[in-house]
């Protein structure tokens, strides 16, 4: 089963990329959670724990040959979409929203393989669809039935932020497939009265009062606006060269919120400064454009749709995450990969990693 | 395998492409953002940066100590030690309020009681839930630190009044800062919270007294919890003040008021200096600084003695007879009268309709300059009035700076009334009636003095015309020492009376505390020469004995002595004491004494005094108690010799 070739076309360059990127996450918890109180484990170890982890996972991932999952995609989807309907039923509530479940031995969050899931499933589907000059309306309507399933469930949990990362995923790819201008525009046509309701009947209030909040955050700058002029102030004053390693004051004194996770990036803005910050964007551009170019070198249509959408993933966690720190977009609970604290973001993130490895590794065997 | 079957074979290529340089674009939409907000808007970030992470803490300076002339302390700092928990970093609560009451001797509810009134606040504020603790208390609590984790030991220098309620009037309380004053350019540098001077020297002198407030720069975090000081500049503290009182006089005076309600003012005749400065009854200074207690509040404000009035300043008294001493130069000066002339009293002078009675209603007999000062004869000062007119007795009373303030440097000072013609048709809008000028020869009527004129009054006959401007500080030294300010004395003006005047006058003075049928025979020493005048001013029209408290007659002395060359002058106004010779002339006697024990004059011990209910035996309005010599000291004919008959 292991071709030799398998080894010597083995990705090192995006490995590479995704590995630097994990270590510059690492050393900002390090600084991100140094103010913490000793309790256990310190954050930065964790997260190399998770690392390893993410690692082992990529690796399993791209040791299989990915044609296998087109089998599977439809099955996965099926087992996923049912886990989201019991976290419905029998989720475990924390925090207002209702997101695990538990599955004997552990608990899981089935929003968050749904990412790699559509995915799949989308690629599955598309792989066999015969297109002529575009998707139509009616060539539409299936793939929005398969997206738009588990997008309300996971709005309904409530967990806005990965809704929208999953219709951003699948509608990303359906671009890719190739959608009719008369279709989009029937879309965007029909889109206006689903936003208006959805944002009178579907939202919450705190989902509400977030999106008031970054409009104009001055609103309540102590309550809810908080966050975004917190991480605006600490991405500030960064300035070019940034405040230098654990020298961040707003990170330090703990004016940034989810500072490790979602907010990671403002610390590193707050301590790097512009120059930091332009390394970063520069590695995750690579390594989006490396994901795309992976798509486009590969031979069949099933693995290209697959590499457009993990690199889909990437690009929009990045986008909406670091928008969200800068102020561009509203905080919505979205953590950026391979850089902010957490095992479920490392995991899923190096997932997709290693269904880019797999891809890009076997490109030349068919 | 499945090579190949996208119907447009190189669409796919052309929208990588196409998705590539969509996720370029959008790049390089976060990178401008960041260009605005790291390169473009990052001087007002960092700005709101460093104010995020900063506090100011202001750490008061050290108020400047508050001497007496000799360099004894009034008023200096203690370290105040008080106990404040910080809720958020308490284990045990409930386990916390037992140690607590048990270590400081405290209410376990008390505890309790303070602590939940901070309930709203945030966790991180620190409660203060016992404040005054002792030093053992204190380091007591600081030795079981590990046990009482959340438990925060504040200090703060606090006014420690060395004399307890001593002078309390002169040196006046601190309270915090008020909204008023803080939109006031005097108090341009103070934040809310600060302590100043309310009253007395700690107002007048609050700018030297104050110091320099230092601080400290901290850093917070997010909850406001102090993480470390950044920078800090010390407080200096602030300077000392010296005063011209003396503590001893001043202890004096206090002593000799016991209970009575009034005020004691001596001064140094030749300098102008206060040397005390009393208003009875005191209030405690220290209780200000704190939480008053509110009974004790209640008391303040309905004692009918009123404790927070500073009489000594703000009291204003009408003189009543010592008044007829600038009666009697204006009749000299004026010519109207000289050593020889007489009047005849009957107890009584008919004026118009009027009928003004003499305070002895049998009557004087003939009455010559000497007698009527020693006698304290009204219907004399009735008829020299009338000839006077109240123009001319008011000239010769505003040439001894009276009805105006002295400027002794304190807030609020009164400068009395000293009415004229003018000053009545201005003031009611209405004439003049003679009649009214008869009261006004004897201080009544509308003439209002306060305890320091009258000091200075006594202090510019006992010198011959020198009025020197009443000084309370005599100097200003910084904490090293160096000399800031210095009170040299200031004339504020001078009389220009004839001597012999001064002679007449002050012979008539000498006779009053020295003579036999003398009101004034309380004040004497027998070993230093004591000239003064008894009054009596009503309070109600008629008065009359065994009226209530607030109806009596206010009782005055003023005296200075040694009578050949005078240093000390005294004022003595007790309220509602109703006879100058048996309520205020005493305690001239006492704070004469210990002025002459201080200065090695008299020597200690000092024979019994009797107390000042001795003389109502004998009591007249003006409480004449000459026919009886003072009972402590030998009966014996006084040195002068120099009895009318």
């Amino acid at each position: 089963m292991f071709d030799r070739r398998l080894f010597t076309n083995f990705d090192w360059t995006l490995l590479g990329v995704v590995l630097l990127i994990t270590a510059f996450g690492v050393v900002n918890i390090y600084s991100a959670s140094s103010s913490y109180r000793d309790i256990g484990t310190p954050y930065y170890l964790k997260q190399l724990y998770w690392i390893f982890a993410g690692l082992i996972l990529c690796l399993t991932v791209c040791s299989l040959d990915y044609h296998m999952l087109e089998d599977f995609a439809y099955w996965l989807y099926g087992g996923v979409l049912v886990l989201l309907v019991l976290v419905l039923v029998a989720g475990k509530t924390s925090m207002g929203a209702t997101r695990w479940i538990h599955l004997g031995f552990f608990n899981m969050q089935p929003s968050e393989p749904m990412k790699i899931v559509i995915i799949m499933t989308f690629a599955r589907f598309f792989s066999r669809y015969p297109i002529f000059k575009g998707l139509t309306l009616k060539d539409l309507v299936y793939p929005l039935l398969i997206l738009g399933a588990p997008a309300l469930l996971i709005m309904k949990q409530p967990d806005l932020g990965t809704a929208v990362l999953v219709s951003l995923i699948g509608g990303t790819m359906l671009l890719f497939v190739g959608v009719r201008w008369s279709a989009l525009a029937s879309l965007f046509a029909a889109a206006l009265p689903i936003v208006y309701g959805a944002w009178t009947f579907g939202l919450h209030d705190y989902q509400k009062k977030r999106i008031y909040n970054f409009l104009n955050p001055d609103l309540d700058p102590l309550g809810s606006g908080y966050h975004i002029i917190q991480s605006k102030i600490a991405v500030g004053s960064g300035a070019t060269f940034g405040k230098g390693f654990m020298q961040g004051t707003q990170s330090q004194l703990r004016f940034l919120p989810e500072q490790h996770t979602d907010f990671a990036f403002s610390v590193f803005a707050e301590e790097w400064g512009f120059a930091g910050c332009l390394l970063m964007l520069t590695l995750y551009l690579f390594l989006i454009l490396w994901g795309l170019s992976i798509a486009k070198r590969c031979n069949d249509r099933f693995g290209s749709l697959l590499a457009v959408g993990v690199s889909a993933m990437l690009f929009w966690h990045i986008v909406i995450n670091m928008g969200m720190v800068i102020g561009l977009l509203p905080v919505v609970g979205v953590p950026l990969p391979f850089f902010s604290y957490g095992g479920t973001s490392m995991v899923t993130s190096m997932v997709g990693v290693g269904i880019l490895l797999n891809i890009s590794m076997r490109r030349f065997m068919f | 395998m499945k090579h190949n079957i996208l119907p447009d074979d190189d669409g796919g290529g052309r929208r990588i492409i196409g998705l590539s340089l969509g996720a370029f674009a959008i790049f390089f939409l976060l990178l401008s953002r960041l260009w605005y907000l790291q390169v473009v808007n990052a001087d007002d970030l960092m700005n709101q940066s460093e104010n995020n992470r900063l506090r100011f803490v202001p750490v008061a300076a050290p108020r400047g100590a508050i001497l007496d002339r000799n360099g004894k302390v009034l008023v200096t700092n203690t370290p105040s030690f008080s106990v404040a928990v910080i809720p958020q970093d308490v284990k045990d609560k409930e386990q916390l309020i037992d140690n607590l009451a048990r270590y400081l001797n405290l209410d376990r509810n008390e505890i309790e009681t303070k602590w939940n009134k901070g309930q709203g606040r945030a966790k991180y504020y620190p409660l203060v839930v016992a404040s005054g603790i002792t030093r053992d208390q204190m380091e007591f609590l600081e030795e079981n630190r590990l046990s009482l984790s959340g438990v925060n030991i504040e200090m703060k220098p606090i006014r420690a009044y060395a004399n307890g309620t001593l002078a309390s009037h002169l040196l006046g309380y601190l309270g915090e800062v008020n909204e008023e004053e803080l939109n006031s350019e005097k108090y341009l540098e103070y934040n809310a919270g600060d302590y100043i001077g309310k009253s007395g020297i700690e107002r007048a002198w609050e700018s030297y007294l104050h110091g320099t407030d230092g601080g400290r720069q901290i850093e917070v975090d997010a909850r406001g919890r102090f993480l470390r000081t950044v920078a800090e500049t010390g407080s200096s503290v602030g300077n000392t003040v010296m005063l011209t009182v003396d503590l001893n006089l001043q202890k004096a005076a206090e002593q000799a008021m016991g209970d009575m309600a009034g005020a004691v003012v001596a001064m140094d005749v030749n300098t102008g200096e206060i040397l005390a400065f009393s208003s009875n009854p005191d209030y405690d200074p220290a209780l200000f600084t704190g939480r008053m207690p509110p009974d004790i509040w209640k008391q303040y404000l309905e004692d009918e003695r009123h404790p927070l009035e500073n009489k000594a300043l703000k009291g204003m008294y009408p003189p009543g007879s010592t008044f007829k001493i600038i009666t009697a130069i204006a009749g000299l000066e004026e010519g109207l009268i000289n050593e020889n002339t007489t009047v005849e009293c009957n107890g009584s002078y008919k004026f118009g309709n009027a009928t003004f009675r003499c305070w002895e209603h049998k009557g004087h007999g003939t009455v010559n300059l000497r007698r009527s000062l020693r006698e304290s004869c009204d219907v004399f000062y009735y008829k020299l009035a009338e000839r006077l007119g109240v123009n001319r007795i008011a000239a010769y009373a505003k040439r001894f700076g009276l009805g105006a303030p002295m400027g002794v440097g304190l807030e609020n000072e009164k400068g009395g009334i000293i009415p004229t013609e003018q000053w009545k048709l201005k003031r009611f809008g209405k004439k003049w009636f003679a009649g009214e000028t008869l009261p006004v020869g004897i201080g009544q009527g509308y003439v209002l003095t306060t305890p320091v004129q009258l000091a200075s009054m006594i202090a510019t006959v006992a010198n011959e015309g020198k009025i020197y401007r009443p000084q309370l500080v005599k100097r200003v030294v910084d904490a090293d020492g160096k000399v800031l300010k210095e009170f040299s004395p200031q004339l504020a003006g001078t009389t220009g009376l004839k001597p012999e005047t001064y002679r007449l006058v002050k012979e008539g003075l000498f006779a009053v505390v020295n003579e036999p049928r003398g009101t004034g025979g309380m004040a004497r020493l027998w070993e230093v020469k004591v000239a003064g005048k008894t009054g009596s001013s009503q309070v109600v029209r008629d008065s009359k004995a065994g009226m209530a408290y607030k109806y009596r007659d206010h009782a005055l002395f003023v005296a200075f002595a040694p009578y050949e060359k005078p240093e000390i002058a005294v004022a003595v106004v007790v309220e509602h004491g109703e006879h100058g010779g048996s309520a205020a002339a005493p305690v001239t006697a006492k704070v004469l004494r210990a002025y002459f024990e201080g200065k090695g004059v008299i020597k200690k011990p000092v024979p019994k005094i009797q107390p000042q209910q001795q003389g109502e035996a004998v009591a007249e309005p003006d409480g004449q108690a000459a026919p009886q010599a003072p009972p402590a000291t030998p009966a014996t004919e006084n040195r002068s010799g120099n009895s009318d008959r």
